[in-house]
């Protein structure tokens, strides 16, 4: 088998805790995006688009549904002979089975997967967040500057920044400190959770944190700190660009409402960078003649009669007469009854919302989230829909 | 499928009257329903009955038949020992190649025999529908037929140009002719035929031994009272796509809600290329009513009764009214379409004027800038 200079490892067992219902039976990278995609079809897409053929995925939490998403990886030209698409589940081995510790536990434990491709580098990745980003070029970086480790970082809003690793770089892009999660940040540059390791470094790095009984197995609370104290060259690629990390339904919906905009701060319809998913084999949509749309983002499949504003519908959605749906997120196959009324809600896969009902408030702020499979009439209105 | 059947889509001299939209391409290949080729349906149809080795027989200008269906994974026809099979003409002598269809399955007689499936399923590309051929082939079985034909009872084929077909009681078909014959029948030929192999393997021999090389024409027509040929009545949605005026109007059809749910869904799906484009955008101030809308499109004007295919750009103040623009069609800024079939790539600039007729609509050409 060939050397590959570089290959993926993509962290796809996040539970999602904070997606609620919409993450009660799938994984984080499972879960709909965007109209027509999953939020892993974006990771993917990238590795496919940055010329790497060889993505081992680290699946752990609800596999069922992700893992027949993903099968052999067809969609996004990772069906190959050589290297391609590996799904990679905790194991049995002779000293007995273990879960995925944590985020470098699971490379940990993957290590002999990635001494069979013998690569150069390693390029971390995780399922969990929306932006197109070009890995070669980082790579191109990270060489440039003879980094051990770089990590891709995007400057947030400083009120977030406590929520991610933030940095704090020099004029050559050198980290010179590092903080995971601070209460009181002192940089807004986050880290972005893509990395990119020399691989005989991240290696010995493995085998240390392994050992090491006090550690998370966490890459930004543990092995990035330790390299870091060594005195190891840890560089930052700035990325300027849409990045989002969909982990709760406020962000899950904005990054869809994002899409929205006359000039999206994200572009799906780039032809040279293509967001690649499995097609769902639906006929084009079918906009009925008392339908009115605008300002929305509406797939194949769908079979319209009611007035559709700023909402993202994905396939199979049927929306029946004077119904009315406003910013909101319609997952695959869900069906909305006569007259029913949608406000700032998502509404889970094959959901059922019955004639009449009214979901949300045009007054409300708060988004309203309705379960994978619901059925919603207005007796059950309170106790099936769950307010996030 | 229980019973071991090949399918065989036989684009040889098909009836094609599609002017311009079959300059540079064949029949099969004509964009039909928003982001489909008509050889969709009937590729799709035998998939979902089961059939898992597939024959199609090209003809003429089949470059585009051949980038569409690549190695048939989209249809799921990528496999070890089955899967999907192009055979272009065995010859390179264009008299050769201008002869009938017997000419070219004995030309490829290695391909039937090599195989060890019993029944032949041999159908068109221009008929699009949905149908189950597991049904088709019951029903063979339960007549002892020879040779079964599925036919359609429909009054107006809406100019679909289809062979009549004439039946006793017992569903025996009598007589079959072409579409011009002066036979009074509703009853229309939907060109597909199930045999056994070893029977069209016979019907192929015999028939070129004695000068004639055409299935239906020869094989078929003069040994009707010979043969137990019987007729299969299909009952789901059927457009025979040969004529622009056929095309247009079983396009329209397609508009119907109960059309589209049929045609679309039942029995099963219907497979196509994949394109990645993303899901449609609508934006503020536009307007759509009563119309197909594929991905990939941008619609910023008006749209009414009207089919868009993949990748179409509706721009600002520009109204389509009854009229089907192909993939990655560009309508400029307050341009008025009504009535009419542009082809793939085609590019209206701003405030053009442009008015076919229902009965004849205006057609533009691949790639043409209006």
């Amino acid at each position: 088998m060939g050397r590959k200079e570089m290959i993926a490892m993509l962290l796809a067992g996040g539970e999602g805790k904070r997606l609620g219902v919409l993450t009660r039976d799938l994984a984080k990278p499972a879960v709909y995006f965007g109209g027509k995609y999953r939020i892993i079809d974006f990771t993917l897409s990238n590795c496919a688009h940055s010329g790497i053929d060889t993505v081992g995925v680290l699946t752990q939490y609800q596999p069922l549904e992700l893992n027949r998403y993903l099968g052999i990886g067809s969609p996004w030209g990772l069906d190959r002979r050589d290297g391609g698409m590996t799904i990679l589940p905790p194991y049995v081995k002779q000293k007995g089975g273990v879960w995925y510790k944590g985020t470098a536990n699971a490379i940990y434990q993957n290590m002999a997967f990635i001494d069979r491709y013998n690569p150069e580098y390693v390029l971390i990745i995780s399922g969990d967040h929306i932006y197109k980003m070009d890995y070669e070029l980082m790579l191109e970086h990270h060489k440039r500057s003879g980094a051990d480790v770089t990590i891709a970082g995007i400057e947030v809003d400083w009120k977030e920044a406590s929520r991610f690793g933030v940095m704090h770089i020099d004029d050559e892009d050198r980290i010179t400190a590092f903080e995971e999660k601070p209460k009181n940040p002192t940089s807004n540059i986050a880290s972005m959770g893509v990395y990119i390791f020399t691989w005989s470094q991240l290696q010995k790095y493995l085998i240390y944190d392994e050992a090491n009984r006090s550690s998370n197995h966490d890459f930004g609370k543990d092995l990035i700190p330790a390299m870091m104290k060594d005195g190891k060259n840890l560089y930052c690629y700035s990325f300027k660009g849409y990045w989002k990390d969909v982990g709760t339904i406020e962000s899950l919906w904005e990054a869809n409402m994002d899409l929205l905009a006359d000039e999206p701060p994200l572009e799906l319809s780039d032809e040279s960078w293509r967001i690649y998913s499995v097609s769902p084999n639906q006929p084009a949509q079918h906009v009925g003649a008392s339908a009115v749309i605008s300002s929305s983002l509406i797939t194949e499949g769908c079979l319209l009669e009611g007035e559709i504003n700023r909402s993202v519908l994905f396939y199979g959605v049927k929306a029946e007469k004077d119904s009315f749906i406003s910013e909101s997120v319609v997952m695959p196959n869900v069906r909305i009854g006569e007259g029913a009324r949608i406000y700032r809600a998502i509404i889970g896969e094959g959901a059922v919302i019955q004639a009449g009902v009214t979901i949300g408030s045009p007054d409300d702020d708060t988004i309203t989230v309705v379960a994978v499979d619901q059925y919603v009439t207005n007796d059950h209105l309170l106790q099936e829909v769950e307010h996030s | 499928m229980k019973h071991k059947v090949m399918g065989v889509i036989n684009l040889i001299h098909e009836t094609d009257e599609l002017e311009r939209l079959t300059q540079g391409r064949c029949l099969a290949t004509v964009p039909f329903g928003a982001r489909y080729r008509l050889i969709d349906f009937v590729l799709s149809s035998m998939v979902n009955s089961g059939i898992s080795k597939v024959a199609v027989f090209a003809h003429t200008k089949y470059r585009s038949l051949m980038d569409h269906l690549g190695s048939g994974k989209h249809w799921d026809l990528q496999h070890r020992q089955s899967g999907l099979f192009v055979l272009p003409p065995a010859t390179d002598d264009i008299q050769e190649i201008s002869r009938g269809d017997l000419y070219h399955f004995y030309q490829q007689r290695d391909y039937f025999n090599r195989s060890t499936l019993d029944y032949v399923v041999i159908t068109r590309s221009h008929m699009v529908c949905n149908i189950d051929f597991e049904k088709v082939i019951q029903f063979h079985l339960e007549q002892e037929a020879d040779i079964t034909v599925v036919c359609k009872k429909q009054e107006d084929l809406l100019t679909g140009k289809a062979r009549k077909v004439m039946m006793d009681e017992d569903g025996r078909i009598t007589a079959i002719q072409d579409h011009y014959g002066r036979m009074s029948s509703d009853v229309s030929s939907m060109e597909m035929y199930v045999m056994r192999k070893d029977l069209l393997m016979e019907l192929v021999e015999t028939s070129l031994a004695q000068g004639q090389d055409h299935l239906v024409r020869h094989a078929i027509f003069s040994r009707i009272d010979k043969l137990r040929v019987f007729g299969y009545m299909y009952e789901g949605y059927l457009g025979v796509v040969n004529t622009i005026t056929s095309y247009y109007r079983n396009s329209m059809n397609l508009l119907q809600p109960d059309v589209w749910k049929e045609l679309f869904y039942q029995p099963g799906p219907i497979y196509t290329k994949v394109k990645d484009e993303p899901p449609a955008r609508y934006l503020g101030g536009s307007k759509v009513t009563n119309s197909l809308i594929a991905n990939g499109c941008r619609v910023e004007g008006t749209v009414v009764n009207s089919i868009l295919f993949r990748g179409v750009h509706v721009q600002k103040g520009a109204i389509v009214k009854n009229s089907i623009i192909m993939q990655n069609g560009v309508v400029g800024e307050d341009s008025f379409i009504q009535h009419s079939i542009l082809d793939k790539d085609v590019r209206v600039e701003a405030d053009r004027d442009i008015r076919g007729a229902d009965s004849a609509p205006f057609l533009a050409g691949k790639r043409k800038i209006i």
